[in-house]
């Protein structure tokens, strides 16, 4: 009998099921992975280096570049740690507005999980349909602020710009059309396929103790039958008014992502509905002329708003000396920022803390022993944004 | 944030919470850099408390100060959604002990603080680079590393 030893294979950097600049060091004893060794930094860009050395409005645009897959919650939750620290109201319009948005910005990014989760393990269609509404919420946020991806729509204080005309009618329209595009789209073509079920249900299982351990947070932890989600624990932007509820699974499986994945989008869109339904008049903006940038309109005309305009761009402000950490929800879980001021226009220290990295911590335990067909599955279930890894 | 948790650490560990402070209705604890194991083991395990979730670790930077360096735990519990921020001060060259035999996700955090700042923690399983390659010299994070150039 000859001797049999272990195969190492390199999966990645470029490989189109590792979702980005991941690689991972397998080691092989026939198709089963007995060992796995993912390394990370192939996209670190330094972006906390560079956090420390910009003035607060002038990182806005960073965090875009993190979770590029929804980037509406990246400024959302920089804003309102900042926000947090200077001890600033934000105007109820420009609240129910990033409520609307983000959970819009929800429902984009599950539905490019769904559609490449599909590609990852050969289902192609799926992935046009999901492109299709997406693509409709795109062309809202680009109504919005004039990018689709980068959107750097919410400013510190509330709103970059206030929502543009024929906003309502476009949300409105989504609305009607996409609960009827899930169930006949969406669930029709992949939730009922043979081989769909045989490749994610009961695989990739992690136990709740397991998951709370590693640090998973949002759809994966949820998946598992923890029902923990940041807008119902700990709310903000006034979340506790909404109705909405928290989607979990049971067994914790790729299948179980899935299930909960498809119903956050559908009480996402009940919370948009709700959201459009009392979205109040008023100012986008905080009343306070030291931090938030005045309109362009008003530095063309008037003397004191061009003034402010010119310090806050060329110095910022001046938040108190201390230190605050806020997280929020995103899609992918809890995205929290610490920052520590000296009492200086730039943040003395400005971390991220990223869902992603610390989710894909749990993809050795996860597939371990496993066959490397459904490190695949496990993979796309896991949903890592590599920006936000490397940051 | 939770005011019951300083209460019970200042009760329960009298010489290891050096001072305590509240900021925007967030409590922090400075913790003595040797009994940080013992009193995160403590504060996942007591039941009024039962912070099973570590959300965050990091380092920080106080260059001219001494000890020079910070790491910083923001732990979260699921079960009574309330935060707390403890912090260890790290001098240079110094160690401190991990706690990845309490949360298993310490261990990329503290992986990431040794990178960035060159915090070493003791009993880590593991601890090399994590974003940076392994040859690299330096730790980017640090005050005194340049932003651009060498």
């Amino acid at each position: 009998m000859a001797e049999t030893k272990n195969m190492i294979l390199n999966m990645g950097p470029q490989h189109p099921s590792t979702h980005g600049v991941l690689r991972l060091i397998l080691e092989l004893d026939g198709e089963t992975v007995v060992k796995l060794t993912p390394e990370i930094g192939y996209l670190h860009r330094g972006v906390e280096k560079l956090g420390e050395n910009l003035t607060y409005h002038q990182f806005i645009p960073l965090t875009d570049r993190e979770d590029y897959i929804a980037s509406l919650s990246n400024n959302l939750a920089y804003c309102m740690t900042v926000e947090k620290l200077l001890g600033l109201e934000v105007p109820p319009r420009a609240m129910v507005a990033r409520v609307l948005l983000t959970e819009l910005q929800r429902i984009a990014s599950h539905l490019i999980w769904l559609g490449t989760f599909g590609l990852d393990i050969g289902a192609m269609s799926l992935f046009f349909y999901c492109m299709r509404e997406r693509e409709q919420i795109l062309d809202m946020f680009e109504a919005c602020a004039g990018a689709r991806l980068t959107i750097n729509y919410f400013a510190i204080g509330g709103l970059r710009h206030d929502l543009p005309e024929g906003f309502e009618t476009r949300v409105r329209d989504f609305i009607k059309i996409f609960p009827e595009r899930m169930k006949n789209d969406y669930e029709r073509i992949f939730q009922d396929n043979k081989i769909v079920r045989m490749r994610t249900e009961g695989v990739g299982i992690i136990s709740k103790e397991d998951a709370i351990d590693l640090g998973l947070s949002g759809p994966l932890l949820r998946a598992c039958g923890v029902p923990w989600d940041i807008r119902k624990s700990n709310p903000y932007c006034g979340y506790e008014t909404y109705d909405f509820d928290i989607a979990t699974g049971k067994v914790g499986d790729v299948f179980d992502r899935y299930l909960v994945r498809m119903e956050e989008m559908r009480q996402s869109l009940k919370i948009v509905q709700q959201a459009l339904d009392r979205l109040p008049g008023g100012a986008h903006l905080a009343d306070d002329p030291k931090v938030c940038l005045p309109p362009k309109q008003k530095v063309m005309t008037e003397m004191e708003a061009l003034i402010h305009h010119f310090k806050i761009v060329s110095e910022g402000f001046e938040p108190p000396v201390g230190e605050v950490y806020h997280s929020i929800e995103t899609p992918r879980g809890e995205l929290g920022f610490y920052i520590v001021s000296d009492g200086s226009n730039k943040p003395y220290r400005l971390r991220f803390r990223p869902p992603s990295f610390v989710n894909l911590e749990s993809l050795a335990k996860m597939s371990e022993g496993k066959l490397i067909g459904d490190l695949i599955a496990i993979i796309g279930a896991l949903d890592p944004v590599m920006g936000e890894v490397d940051r | 944030m939770s005011e019951i948790a300083v209460q019970k650490l200042k009760e329960k560990f009298p010489n290891s919470v050096l001072d305590s402070y509240s900021f925007r209705d967030e409590n922090t604890v400075i913790i003595k850099k040797e009994d940080i194991a013992e009193v995160c083991r403590f504060l996942k395990s007591d039941p009024d408390l039962s912070f099973n979730f570590l959300s965050d670790l990091c380092g920080v930077d106080y260059m001219g100060r001494e000890p020079r360096f910070e790491v910083v735990y923001h732990l979260f519990s699921i079960d009574k959604h309330h935060r707390i921020r403890l912090k260890a001060m790290v001098g240079e060259g110094e160690k401190i002990s991990s706690v990845v035999g309490i949360w298993g996700t310490a261990d990329w955090h503290e992986r990431e603080a040794f990178d960035m700042y060159g915090i070493v923690f003791e009993g880590h399983p593991n601890l090399i680079r994590i974003l940076m390659p392994d040859d690299w010299d330096g730790h980017p994070l640090r005050k005194d590393y340049p932003l651009k150039g060498r």
